[in-house]
Order: C-alpha cells, then sequence, then structure tokens
C-alpha cells in the first residue's frame, strides 16, 4: 500500500481512506506485505495510526528517517486539535500513534530493501519536504515507481527530486500542477525580500503566516540568509510550538537537505537560525520593526489571526501569505481585497496594512512530470494527486510527445497494465563462449540467433549446449538426417559428374571445406553428396544430397542449388 | 623511476636544468652502467616466488636509468618476460617497457617488434592492456615514423574484438593517438589495407560495455584533436548516444557533438518527423541544450560549458534559451520579467503585486504546447535554476560567452542574470556581476534592473560590493531617476560600509563622466542650493558630500552649462577637491578662474604629441653629451631627469616611459660623477675615504639596473641587453674602486676573474645584440678580452678604466608599451593615533589592503615587510588567494599580516611595505648556446632581491607585556 493520507476537507468517515476496498473481512496483514510512506504530509500519512491500529494491521510500515521523526510530531498535533479542540470522539490516541510507529521500519536513500522474498524497494530523493522520497517497488522483473509529492527544481533548503533511468512497467506521479508552468523561483524570492526589507526600512512590521513545517523552514532561510548578507539587525521571530521541535530535526536531517547547506554546515548548521528567535506574545506591541513568522497559515485562527488583528490598522505594516487561502478564511478575505472585515462580537476592523501574496508551493509543475518521466523511462505512466480535468490534459501530452502509455483512473476504479514479463534464464557459459568466439563484430542491442537446448527444471530455466543436455540427461544421441534426390541432366559418367559437381561448389562455396573423396563422392563440411546413374534413363544422373539436422541450413541452400543445375561451359 | 621520469619530461622546458641532470647523469653512467642491467638480471634469477620478482622491478623501478643503458635493461626484461609464468609480472614487466621507452634520448623502435611479438602470445587481458599501453607510449614517442604508426594500429585492430573492455579500451586509445586518416595514394598503391580509423572507432560507439564507448568517443576526440577532420556522420551516431545510460558517455557525446557542430556548422540536416532541414549547428545547439536538464550534474555541467561556445547559432534559437512559456491552468501566464517591463514601461512603477496579479490572460490550445521542446527553450532558465551551483556557474559563464557575441541576446539575458544576484552562493553572485560587468556596453538598464542591482550593494561581503562598484563604473543608465536612485544607494552602501569609500568615489567618477545629462538636472537637489536663500555650507570632511561633488565634476566636464548652477562654496569646494583627490576630479573651465592645465587644449590627441615629441627630442639631447665636456654633460642629464620627472607626473599615460628614462639617465649621471671623482688622479693609499662617493655610486647604479629590469613591464630584450650593459659598467667601476683601495692581490685576483666571467656571460647571453653596441664599453672590452684573460689584475683594472672612460653612452631605445609596477597601501592608512595593543608574545592580525598596478605575477613577486623600530624585519608572503583581479593590469591585495613582539614599554611604529622580489634568472633569454654549454651559468642566474615599490606606511602598535 503506497500512502495512508487523511482528507483535509471532510470531518466524517470519510476523512480516511475505505479500507474495506482491500478486504471485507479478514485482517489487512495477510493481504499487505508493507505499506509505504512517502512524506509527512498529513494527506500522506494522516490515517496511519487509524489504519494500524484500529483497523488492524502488523506489517511493516516504511518510511525515511526524517519522516519517521517528523511523522508523529504532526499526528499528534492532528490529534489534538482533532480531540481536544473539536471534542471528536472515536479517535485515535496518543498511545495508538506511539504504538503505530513501532511498526515503522526506516530506510535511507538508494538503499534497497528485501521486504519479503519477492518483493524489493527502494528509495529515491523527491524534494519537496524534508525526507520526501519517491519509492521504486519491485518484483522480479517488474517495477512499479511510487512518486509521492516531488519537486524539481531546488529551493533554498531541499534539493530538486532525481531518480536514474530505472524503466519501470508503471511510473505513479502526482499530477497536483498538471497544467501549470512556473515562472523562475527567483523572481518571487527577490520579490518576497524586497517586500520585507521595504518595509522593515521604512519601520513596518511584516506579518508571514505560515503552516509549521515546510515552507516555513525554506522561508526562514530565505529571510536568514538576506539578513546576514545584507547585514540587517532588525528582529526575526517565529512564533513557538511545533516549529521548535522540528527545526531540531532539520537540523540533524542535514543530507537531504540542498547542497549549499550540506556544503556550509561544518562552518555552520544554516537551521541554527542566528536572527530567528522564538516569539513571544508580549513582543506585538513591541515598537520598531519587525518580522513575525506566525502559524497558523491562513489567519484563521491562532496566533497570527492575534497579531494580525493588532497590526492591520497601520499601515506601514504588511502581511505576506505565502500559500493558497481557503474560501472563507480571514486569509481569503483579505487577499480578494476587502478592506472591512467582521471580527466576532460585531467589531469591524478596518485593514490598513498592506496585503501581499506570494506562492511558495513545492509540486513539480507540468514541465518537471515531464523531465522525470523522461527520466525514468517507464512503460507507462499512472496520474494521481490531483484533477481530472488538468490530468486529461497531462495525459494527452504524455501520450502524445514520449510516446508512453498513461491512465488517470478515478477513484475505485482498478487498472490493468499488460506487461511484457521476461524469464531470465541461465545459460552455460561454455556455451556463451562458444557463441562469442563466432561473433565478428559486438552488435549490443540486435538479437542473435543462438542454437543450444533449454532445459527447464523446478521452475528453473537453462540454457545449454546440446551435448551437454544430453549428457545430463542422460540420452543418446539420435542422428537425423535428411537425403533429396536432385535429378540432373548429364549424359557423362557418375564420375565426371560429381567431378562437375565438385568444382562447381568449389567456385560457388569459398568459404566451406568442399571435398572430392576418392570413392567419387563429394563433400561439403558433413554435406555427402553423392551421383548415381538410374538405369533407366542414361541421359540423367541422380544426385543424392544427405544432411543431418543441425547443417539444415546449409544442406537446403545446396539442393536448391544443385536443382538449378550445373553450368553449362564447364572445361 | 616513474616520478623521475615524469619530472624528466617536464625539465624538456628549462633547458638549463635539464643539462645539469644529463651532466649528473654521465657522471653516474660510469659508475653504474656495468651493474644496472647485470644487477637487476641476477636480481631476477634469483628470484625464487613471483612475489619476489615483483619486489625486486618495484625497486627497480624506484631507481632512474639513463638513456644509455636503456637497451640493456629492456632486453633483461624481455628475457624475462618470456620466461615468467605470473601475470602479476608479466604484467610489471609490461609497464617497466612502457616507462622505459619514455625516456629521452633512447628510441624505442628497436623493442617494438618484442612488444608486438609478445602481445600476439599473450592469453592474459590485463597484460594485454598493458602491452598496448607500452605500445602506445612508444608510438607516441615516434610520431613521425609512418610504418611504425601504421603497423601499430594494425595490431590495435587485431585486438579490438578482444572480451575484455580493458584491452578493447587501450586499443581504442592507440587507435585515436596513433592512427591516421590520410589515405595517399602511395599506400593505396602498395596494397597496404589503409583502415578508414574513424569508422572502426565508430563501429564501437555501440559497444556492450559503457567504458569501451565512452573510450571510443574519446578516441574520437583525440583524432580531432590531433588535427584529422572528423567525417560528419559521426554526428548522427553521437546524437544517438546521449541517450546513452551512462553518464561518461553522455558526457563524452556531448563533446563529441560539440566538435563535429564546429568543424560542419553550416551544413544542412533534416528534422525527424517532418519534412524541415535544419543548420547543423542549430541542430546541435539544440541537443545539448537538451543535455542541459539532464539526469546527472556532470553532463549538465558540460553541456552548459559548450553552450557558451556555439557562437555560430543562429540568433532564433540563441533566445530560445530564454524562453519558457509560462502557464497556470491551461491558460498563458507573462513571465515577472514581462510584467515588470510592462508596468516599467506603462509608467506605473513598483505598485506592489496584487492578488491574482498574475492571473493568467489568454486561453492556451491545448494542442499547441509543447511541454518538452525539442530545441533549445528554455535551457539558460533551467540551467541558471540548477541545484548544483557548478552547473549554475557554468551556464553564467556561456550566457556571458553567448552575449558578448550577440548584443540583442545581450539585452535579452540581462533579466536572467540580475536575477542570479540573489543566489545563494557567494560565488555564483560574484560571477554573475562580473559577467554583467563584461557585456555592459551593449546594455542599458530600465530602472526597475537597476533596483535590483543596487539592493546587492548592501552585501556584507567586500568582494561583491566591489565588484558591483566595478559594474557601475561601466553601466548605461537610461533616466535621471536611475542615476539618483544610484547615488542614494551608493551613499547608504558609504554610510553601512565606510571602508569602500574609494571604491564608491571612483564609481561615481565614472558614473558622472557617463551621464552628464542625466546628472544635469539633478544638480540643484544634490547640493541643496535654493534660488533665494543661501543654503548651509556642508561639511568639506563629510565622505557622502565629496562623493556627490565627485559625480557633479565628471559630470560638468563634458556639461559646460553645469557650473552656472553652482553656488560659491562649491567653487571653493573643488579648487580644494582638484588638489587633494585629483585623480578623481577632473579639470574644469571654470568661469573666472584659469586653470593651467585645461587652458592647454581640450582635446586629448593633439594634447599627447607635443609632449611625446617633447620626451623624444630631450631624449635625443642627451645622447649628444658624449661630445660635451663632463661638467656639461652633468648638466644636460640633471636637467633632462628633471624634465622627465616632471613630464611623468604630468602625463600620466607617459609617466612609465619617462621614468624608464630618467633612471638610465640618472645611472648614467651616476656613473660620469663617479669618473670624475678626485681619486682617479691621486695616488691610490692616500684616498682610501673618498672612495666612498664612486662606491656608493656604483651600488646605486646596480640598484637601478634591478629597478629598470624588474618594476616595469612591458620592457623587451633590447632594453634589457642595456640595462645588463650598464650594470656591467657599474661593476667594472665597482672592481676598479676595490682595486684602488684595498691591498694587496689576492682578493683582487678572484674579483677579476669573477668580473672577466660576467663579461663572458654578457657575450653569450646577448651575443645577438652585440651587434648594436657598437663603440660602448662592453664593445671595447671584448676587443680587449684576449689581452685581459691573460693580464694580471693590476693591469685589467687600468684597461677597465681607461675603457669605462672612453666608451660611448648607449642609446636606450624606448619600448611601445611601459608601466612602473606600482603599489599603493590603503589600509592601514597610517593615521591612528591609537596603538594597537595586544598581549607581547602572542599574535594580532593587522588588516592589510592594497592595490597593485601593473605587476606581472603578483602571487609569486610581491612580499610584505614588516620592520620594527628595533630594526628586525619580517618578510610575509601573502597567499595566492589573496590577491584578485579586478581588471586587466591592476590587482588587489587582500590580506592579513600577523605581528608580534616582545613587550615594550610605550607604544612604537612599526613600518608597513610592499616589496616587489625578483630573480635574474627568470628574465634571462634562452640562448642557442645553452645547447652545446659547457659552463655552468651559476654565476648571475640566481641573484635574488627586493625592491620595495610602495610607501611605507606606520602602524602604531604596543605589546603589552602579559599579565599573570
Amino acid at each position: 500500500m503506497l500512502d495512508c493520507g487523511m482528507h483535509m476537507g471532510f470531518n466524517d468517515d470519510r476523512r480516511f481512506p475505505d479500507f474495506s476496498y482491500i478486504t471485507q473481512n479478514g485482517r489487512l496483514t495477510d493481504f499487505l506485505d508493507c505499506v509505504i510512506i512517502s512524506h509527512f504530509h498529513l494527506d500522506h500519512c494522516g490515517a496511519l495510526p487509524y489504519f494500524s491500529e484500529m483497523v488492524g494491521y502488523d506489517g511493516p510500515i516504511y518510511m525515511t528517517h526524517p519522516t519517521q521523526a517528523i511523522c508523529p510530531i504532526l499526528l499528534e498535533d492532528y490529534r489534538k486539535i482533532a480531540v481536544d479542540k473539536k471534542g471528536e470522539a472515536n479517535f485515535f490516541t496518543s498511545q495508538m500513534i506511539k504504538d503505530c510507529m513501532k511498526k515503522v521500519v526506516a530506510v535511507h536513500l538508494h538503499q534497497t530493501v528485501q521486504v519479503d522474498d519477492e518483493l524489493e524497494i527502494k528509495a529515491y530523493y523527491a524534494g519537496h519536504v524534508l525526507g520526501a522520497a519517491m519509492f521504486q517497488i519491485k518484483v522480479g522483473s517488474e517495477s512499479v515507481v511510487y512518486t509521492g509529492d516531488y519537486n524539481m527544481t531546488p529551493d533554498r533548503h531541499l534539493g530538486a527530486a532525481w531518480i536514474d533511468k530505472c524503466r519501470p512497467n508503471l511510473l505513479i506521479t502526482e499530477s497536483t500542477y498538471a497544467t501549470t508552468i512556473r515562472d523562475s523561483k527567483r523572481c518571487r524570492e527577490r520579490d518576497f525580500l524586497k517586500k520585507v526589507h521595504e518595509t522593515v526600512e521604512r519601520g513596518g512590521k511584516v506579518l508571514i503566516p505560515v503552516f509549521a513545517l515546510g515552507r516555513a523552514q525554506e522561508l526562514c532561510i530565505l529571510l536568514e540568509t538576506f539578513w546576514e548578507r545584507m547585514n540587517l539587525k532588525v528582529p526575526i521571530y517565529f512564533s513557538t510550538g511545533l516549529t521548535e521541535k522540528a527545526n531540531h530535526y532539520y537540523k540533524l536531517f542535514i543530507p537531504w537537505t540542498n547542497q549549499k547547506i550540506r556544503k556550509t554546515f561544518v562552518q555552520r548548521n544554516m537551521f541554527e537560525f542566528k536572527h530567528i528567535k522564538a516569539f513571544d506574545r508580549a513582543f506585538a506591541d513591541n515598537p520598531g520593526p519587525m518580522v513575525v513568522f506566525a502559524t497558523p497559515g491562513m489567519l484563521h485562527a491562532g496566533q497570527s489571526l492575534q497579531i494580525f488583528r493588532k497590526w492591520a490598522g497601520n499601515e506601514k505594516n504588511m502581511v505576506i501569505m505565502p500559500g493558497y487561502c481557503v474560501q472563507g478564511t480571514v486569509g481569503h478575505k483579505i487577499l480578494s481585497g476587502q478592506r472591512k472585515l467582521e471580527m466576532e462580537g460585531r467589531q469591524v476592523l478596518e485593514v490598513k496594512m498592506q496585503v501581499e501574496y506570494m506562492s511558495f508551493s513545492a509540486h513539480a509543475d507540468a514541465k518537471g512530470i515531464m523531465q522525470l518521466v523522461g527520466q525514468a523511462e517507464p512503460e507507462s505512466v499512472l496520474l494521481v494527486h490531483g484533477e481530472a480535468k488538468k490530468m486529461e490534459f497531462l495525459k494527452q501530452k504524455i501520450e502524445q510527445e514520449l510516446r508512453v502509455s498513461c491512465y488517470m483512473p478515478a477513484n475505485g476504479e482498478t487498472v490493468t497494465l499488460p506487461t511484457s514479463l521476461s524469464i531470465p534464464v541461465g545459460i552455460s557459459l561454455g556455451l556463451l563462449k562458444q557463441e562469442m568466439a563466432q561473433g565478428l563484430l559486438p552488435e549490443a542491442k540486435k538479437p542473435r540467433l543462438l542454437h543450444g537446448t533449454l532445459i527447464m527444471k523446478d521452475s528453473n530455466f537453462r540454457l545449454v549446449s546440446s551435448e551437454q543436455a544430453l549428457k545430463e540427461l542422460g540420452l543418446a544421441e539420435h542422428q537425423l538426417r535428411f537425403t533429396c534426390r536432385v535429378h540432373l541432366h548429364d549424359t557423362r559418367k557418375e564420375q565426371e559428374t560429381a567431378l562437375r559437381v565438385y568444382s562447381h561448389l568449389k567456385s560457388i562455396l569459398k568459404d566451406h571445406c568442399v571435398q572430392h573423396l576418392p570413392d567419387g563422392s563429394v563433400t561439403v563440411e558433413s554435406i555427402l553428396i553423392q551421383a548415381a546413374a538410374p538405369s533407366e534413363d542414361p541421359g540423367t544422373k541422380v544426385l543424392l544430397v544427405s544432411w543431418t539436422y543441425q547443417d539444415e541450413e546449409l544442406g537446403s541452400f545446396l539442393t536448391s542449388l544443385l536443382k538449378k543445375g550445373l553450368p553449362q561451359a564447364l572445361s | 623511476m616513474a616520478a623521475h621520469l615524469k619530472k624528466r619530461v617536464y625539465e624538456e622546458f628549462t633547458k638549463v636544468v635539464q643539462q645539469q641532470q644529463e651532466e649528473i647523469a654521465t657522471k653516474k653512467l660510469r659508475l653504474t652502467k656495468p651493474s644496472k642491467s647485470a644487477a637487476l638480471h641476477i636480481d631476477l634469477c634469483k628470484a625464487t616466488s613471483p612475489a619476489d620478482a615483483l619486489q625486486y622491478l618495484l625497486q627497480f623501478a624506484r631507481k632512474p636509468v639513463e638513456a644509455e643503458s636503456v637497451e640493456g635493461v629492456v632486453r633483461i626484461l624481455l628475457e624475462h618476460y618470456y620466461k615468467e609464468n605470473d601475470p602479476s609480472v608479466r604484467l610489471k614487466i609490461a609497464s617497466l617497457l612502457g616507462l622505459l621507452s619514455k625516456t629521452t634520448g633512447f628510441s624505442p623502435d628497436c623493442i617494438m617488434d618484442d612488444a608486438i611479438n609478445i602481445l600476439q602470445n599473450e592469453k592474459s587481458h590485463q597484460v594485454l592492456a598493458q602491452l598496448l599501453d607500452t605500445l602506445l607510449a612508444i608510438g607516441t614517442k615516434l610520431p613521425e615514423n609512418q610504418a611504425i604508426q601504421m603497423r601499430l594500429v594494425d595490431v590495435a585492430c587485431q585486438h579490438l574484438t578482444d572480451t575484455s573492455h580493458g584491452v578493447r579500451n587501450k586499443c581504442l586509445q592507440l587507435l585515436g593517438n596513433l592512427g591516421s586518416l590520410e589515405k595517399s595514394i602511395t599506400k593505396d598503391a602498395e596494397g597496404l589495407a589503409t583502415r578508414d580509423v574513424q569508422k572502426i572507432i565508430g563501429d564501437y560507439f555501440s559497444d556492450q560495455d559503457p567504458r569501451v564507448r565512452t573510450a571510443a568517443i574519446k578516441a574520437m576526440l583525440q583524432l580531432h584533436e590531433r588535427g584529422l577532420k572528423l567525417h560528419q556522420t559521426i554526428y548522427n551516431q553521437a546524437c544517438k548516444l546521449l541517450s546513452d545510460d551512462y553518464e561518461q558517455v553522455r558526457s563524452a557525446a556531448v563533446q563529441l557533438i560539440w566538435v563535429v557542430s564546429q568543424l560542419y556548422p553550416e551544413s544542412i540536416v533534416p528534422i525527424p518527423s517532418s519534412n524541415e532541414e535544419i543548420r547543423l549547428v542549430d541542430d546541435a545547439f539544440g541537443k545539448i541544450c537538451h543535455m542541459v536538464s539532464d539526469g546527472s550534474w556532470v553532463v549538465r555541467v558540460q553541456a552548459a560549458k559548450l553552450l557558451g561556445s556555439m557562437e555560430q547559432v543562429s540568433s532564433h534559437f540563441l533566445e530560445q534559451t530564454l524562453d519558457k512559456k509560462l502557464m497556470s491552468d491551461l491558460r498563458r501566464k507573462r513571465t515577472a520579467h514581462e510584467r515588470a517591463k510592462e508596468l516599467y514601461s506603462s509608467g506605473e512603477f513598483s505598485s506592489g503585486r496584487k492578488w491574482g496579479d498574475d492571473a493568467p490572460k489568454e486561453e492556451v490550445d491545448t494542442g499547441a504546447v509543447n511541454l518538452i521542446e525539442s530545441g533549445a527553450c528554455g535551457a539558460f532558465v533551467h540551467g541558471l535554476e540548477d541545484e548544483m551551483y557548478e552547473v549554475r556557474i557554468a551556464a553564467v559563464e556561456a550566457l556571458c560567452m553567448l552575449a558578448q557575441s550577440s548584443p540583442s541576446f545581450a539585452e535579452k539575458c540581462l533579466d536572467f542574470l540580475v536575477d542570479m544576484f540573489n543566489d545563494e552562493i557567494e560565488e555564483v553572485r560574484l560571477q554573475s556581476i562580473h559577467t554583467m560587468r563584461k557585456i555592459s556596453n551593449n546594455i542599458t538598464l530600465r530602472e526597475d534592473q537597476l533596483d535590483t542591482v543596487l539592493a546587492v550593494l548592501e552585501d556584507s561581503s567586500r568582494d561583491i560590493r566591489e565588484a558591483l562598484h566595478e559594474l557601475l563604473c561601466c553601466t548605461n543608465v537610461s533616466t535621471k531617476e536611475g542615476i539618483h536612485l544610484a547615488l542614494v544607494e551608493l551613499l547608504k552602501n558609504l554610510t553601512k560600509y565606510p571602508t569602500d569609500r574609494d571604491s564608491i568615489w571612483k564609481c561615481l567618477k565614472f558614473l558622472g563622466s557617463r551621464h552628464p545629462t542625466l546628472v544635469l538636472p539633478l544638480v540643484p537637489e544634490l547640493l541643496s542650493t535654493h534660488p533665494f536663500f543661501d543654503t548651509a555650507e556642508p561639511d568639506m570632511d563629510d565622505p557622502a558630500y565629496i562623493a556627490v561633488l565627485v559625480l557633479i565634476f565628471n559630470a560638468a566636464k563634458t556639461c559646460p552649462t553645469m557650473p552656472a548652477l553652482f553656488s560659491d562654496h562649491t567653487f571653493r569646494h573643488y579648487a580644494y577637491l582638484r588638489d587633494s583627490l585629483s585623480h578623481l576630479v577632473p579639470a574644469l573651465r571654470l568661469p573666472g578662474r584659469k586653470l593651467v592645465s585645461s587652458a592647454v587644449s581640450p582635446s586629448i590627441i593633439s594634447q599627447e604629441d607635443p609632449s611625446q615629441q617633447f620626451l623624444q627630442q630631450s631624449l635625443e639631447r642627451v645622447y649628444t653629451l658624449q661630445h660635451l665636456d663632463p661638467q656639461g654633460a652633468q648638466e644636460l642629464l640633471e636637467f633632462t631627469i628633471r624634465d622627465l620627472q616632471r613630464l611623468g607626473e604630468l602625463q600620466s599615460e607617459l609617466a612609465g616611459v619617462a621614468d624608464f628614462s630618467a633612471t638610465y639617465l640618472r645611472c648614467q649621471l651616476l656613473l660620469i660623477k663617479a669618473l670624475q671623482e678626485k681619486l682617479w688622479n691621486v695616488a691610490a693609499p692616500l684616498y682610501l675615504k673618498q672612495s666612498d662617493l664612486a662606491s656608493a655610486a656604483a651600488k646605486q647604479i646596480m640598484e637601478e639596473t634591478y629597478k629598470m629590469e624588474f618594476m616595469y613591464s612591458g620592457v623587451e630584450n633590447k632594453q634589457v641587453v642595456i640595462i645588463h650593459h650598464m650594470r656591467l659598467q657599474a661593476k667594472a667601476l665597482q672592481l676598479i674602486v676595490t682595486a684602488r683601495t684595498t691591498r694587496g692581490l689576492d682578493p683582487l685576483f678572484g674579483m677579476c676573474e669573477k668580473f672577466l666571467q660576467e663579461v663572458d656571460f654578457f657575450q653569450r647571453y646577448f651575443i645577438t645584440d652585440l651587434p648594436h653596441l657598437q663603440d660602448s664599453f662592453v664593445d671595447k672590452l671584448l676587443d680587449l678580452m684576449p689581452r685581459l684573460m691573460t693580464s694580471k689584475p693590476a693591469e685589467v683594472v687600468k684597461i677597465l678604466q681607461t675603457t669605462l672612460r672612453q666608451s660611448a653612452f648607449l642609446h636606450l631605445p624606448l619600448p611601445e608599451q611601459i608601466h612602473k609596477a606600482s603599489a599603493t597601501i590603503i589600509e592601514p592608512a597610517g593615521e591612528s593615533d591609537n596603538p594597537l595593543r595586544f598581549t607581547s608574545g602572542l599574535v594580532v592580525a593587522l588588516d592589510v589592503d592594497a592595490t597593485l598596478e601593473h605587476v606581472q605575477d603578483p602571487q609569486n613577486t610581491v612580499k610584505i615587510q614588516v620592520l620594527y623600530p628595533d630594526g628586525q624585519a619580517q618578510l610575509i608572503h601573502p597567499k595566492p588567494a589573496d590577491f584578485r583581479n579586478p581588471g586587466p593590469g591592476r590587482h588587489r591585495l587582500i590580506t592579513q599580516v600577523y605581528l608580534s613582539h616582545t613587550a615594550w614599554t610605550e607604544p612604537c611604529q612599526v613600518e608597513v611595505r610592499l616589496l616587489l622580489s625578483y630573480n635574474s634568472s627568470a628574465r634571462i633569454p634562452k640562448c642557442p648556446w645553452m645547447e652545446g654549454g659547457e659552463v655552468s651559468p651559476q654565476v648571475e642566474t640566481s641573484i635574488e632581491g627586493t625592491i620595495p615599490f610602495s610607501k611605507p606606511v606606520k602602524v602604531y602598535i604596543m605589546p603589552k607585556p602579559a599579565r599573570r
């Protein structure tokens, strides 16, 4: 099973996947070999405790080390909001999260893990968030690559997704931005920095509402390095809580970050922020410029909203929304240009501060998806994690430009893929060498004909030379000879006919060994040709051609040659 | 031995050393020759096991073998090779054969037959590969021998079908290095099967082993390097290899495609799956562009680098590389760059972005969108956004090269370069700033671009800021707002980093002189003058105010209406600045003021000619001094020297020449003065004291000649002769003086001999130049040489004395381009009254910042000297990385000097200065006599010394006693 996420939009049973698709009754463990989690976002791992503890699954759960570290923090946070804030019953408990995490097996990048006798998995770097991975799942010669979410352009703290030319049978890729080609990231970064810088120089305060993990760290790095470069002294604050723990893991998992951080962490770990300090409620009223990162990202509740209310009245201040806002949230309202907001208690809040929007999203765009498909060279592609209409476009493009079959199943739809199963056959070294010795030029891509005997024994295939096969099976060799009569118009004696045949063949078959034996017969390699005079007609001679099964090719060539007759003008 | 042989190959460049080596070798040879091969033979016979034999061989390999004994050693080795059963020993022998055949002076054709012979019988693949390597060494040693080359190529072809990739690799390497393409008619006539090497190598492009494929491509590239023209058919084969599974194959294939595209840029290739045809170079460009988004970063770097050198590509394709069609939900979107441009042209600047401002406009036809462009689309967009900074740097470099050749492309790539100013890696930022500077004459910055550029001024890295100042020096700005913006940002920079003062002033100087008309409307605002009221007079010492004035005065130089806007104090400040910062403030024609220099003539060309003439004339006048009486000659020289020095001050272009000639004349003056001394007329013993002057003169002439030789860049051989000649005269003078002042013959004897040796030496070095030295000191001396050789020291001195007096003054030909090396220490400024306190015994780091002009190879020659008050001097070699090269002929040294001393009772000053070290052997021209030479020229070659070439700066320091 690939990923085990939850749906953000629902609060009823629909928020978790319907595991009855796997089995109606009986334990899931019997039907699943393993579960693979690509990264720690809740839409990829949110249902994990429910699935393993409440539905029941005891098999291994594979994820990368950073995911393993950060995932429980997020699950716990999610549980708190659902249970403590919304008061839901029948939700998984902290203990369940712990129990679930015990079943996790962590994998390294490019480490091949043998799940059982047949199944093996391998993780590739995917960018997107810390620890995000793509997985190659392989059974025998058939393989599937599941991308999870990935990003083909590097950002300030993570590198780009990369996969080798593994040529899977199927590539399952996300398609969030199936119809988008994005602008360079630099412009956005530059705009962001410029706006923050200008506001701060004016003496204004900047509020950046973010979600605790992922983009927040990227923006922190961005601002931190900018502050460093520009020698700025204005304080930057980060609202506490979840983030500190998460930042701790970012510090630890340096190999998963981008080139710059990896190269410089010996001198200084980029996540050990020099300019970014923990935020305290009281700081919001401090005079002078500052930059504050506050959760949550859509300004719908919590600290970010509190700060927003304090600062909204001053036109020197600025709020920068770094991501998407759901309809109905304060974030969406101000972004769509509303200047007067009704708060609870019939207060009207006039928004004088500047409102900016800046999209920092870490999914691959259409070009990136195509690039990854090009890199992996799959036989077919399956699009998931996107909107049907947009996927339709991408599907068409993939089929057109890459000539790869593409599928986009709806929920609950089954796709059956025809694969050409390749069966490995062992070849004996002797036979191979013998064959190699015959070959003149190495032709890597061309198929070559080879004679041998296929032995199938206990689902084990071997190709050996016929002699060896006979020996192994204890069988005696049967000689199979073909004989053929060719009638020739020739009035001369048998001996002379034979001689004429000999000289004729000698002149044509230059590469073969043609011999005239003393008994009057002619041999070409192992093919025997004898001339006989049938009693009834002295004008015709009968040539008796006999060859073994192994020389079938040459034998039939010879007969057809002889049937054409001998050349007339012979000395 | 490998190391030894290698060393010897390198040593071929410096013949002097090599010769010495040979000499030592021949000496050694006599001792060891009989034992060398014999010893090896005995050793190998003694060896009981292959491991032993291997040990002996390894030991043997450590010692050098002389050219004469190589043959014998080779025979022994071959003998053992035939006997040996162990492949590892055979391998070692084979490799030894290869090394031995590289020995200089040994012709390896005699062992080739044996090598080929053993090759035919060898079974082990590794040994085979090694033998082929040996053959390669032999083949490269004998490049002229066609027959051998042919034979080796045949051998290689035979072994190409070997099953081991190593053997195939070596065969291909051999073919690449030795195979020839020329099918001369004679060979065909002889019936020799001439092989088409390219065809054979090309067949191995589809080998099953990626290493062999790589080797095949490399061999093909090798053929190209050796000057054989590759067939165009290779192009298609190479294109197929671009989609190879292995990165080294792809990387090599990219190179091959590039080579072919340079060979046949104009031929036409069809586009697959359509009827169209395009130029090959365009097609190749598209293919290489595609490799910029390859999976392996090695290939990406390679591809990005090569793109830069494809200048013949059509502009249509070139511009595609910057193109990336954006879309959002299937609707066309404008890039941020396009938006910025539009905002700018609509006059509404920096309104900030609204939510949905980038909302997509028109619908995109789904059929028309091509997600993987076949061609060059967006290659640079990808390259500049790559995750590896190596790729980004390569892309920036390529962008620079292409932009230099195409102005329209330069205009287009500007946005992208400006974006790179915000890269996370400093190297990339710096590189893009430099790139921008290089293409800046092709472009004009838009205001919004300028804004982004200027934002980088606040960078905390000094390199970045200075690079940016350099960039601003040569940037074109389009509007007066732009100039204002630049000025404001530069002033901000100045307050934040006061150390950038000089660089900012210089930058504003150029900014002003480039944009006089844009500065004009800004003047009232900048000087904060008011039409009715007098405003307060700004502080003259404020660096920011000076910066503004520098901008305005430089603009006013070509804008005569500007001075009318100045207020009274501005004129006063002008006068002050013109004197104190004359390099930054030009001469202005101000109303009611007489200005000496600008009154002469405003045009530069007519100004240069008379001074050049003056220089020539005054020098010519000097050369007549032969006919003057000593007194007159001296006066003439003194005047001329004075004139030249003044000329150098006035005309910076001629400063180098003037100084150079003045120094030469000063040497002559000293010589004349020394010869006029009375001491010559008096009996020797009486004038022990007074000879001081003469010997001091000799010493000074020596110093001056070294200065002339090493402190000026652009000194040619003919000047070097004259300089050496002058030095020789000084040495003669020294000898005479010593002869007069010392008693006893013994020291004199040695000196005489040494001097004669030097004359001999001079003759050898400058044998070709001797005809120019008619009537000179050395000319006369050489005539008398046979007599000198045999005479006694006293006599020699006498002869020298007369020749020195009689010899003619040599005409110093003026070099075309000559510049005096100079250095200015910017920091420490030496003004501080606060001593630098530190605990004695520990070190204190002193930041040194200096600019060097016209210094060749400063990394090796420039040293820092620290003089302590107790006379102790310390010489510091700065790290090579501390030198930066901001422009041609200029260097900048930013380094730290560590000072330490024992405790002092009160603060005192140490002197810091820069020295130029020289080594006389470096300049000595190579002469043919070296080849047959028998005398080792050690007398003069290794004279080393230093010349101080900057003003010393005093630093106040105070080592405190350590507290217990």
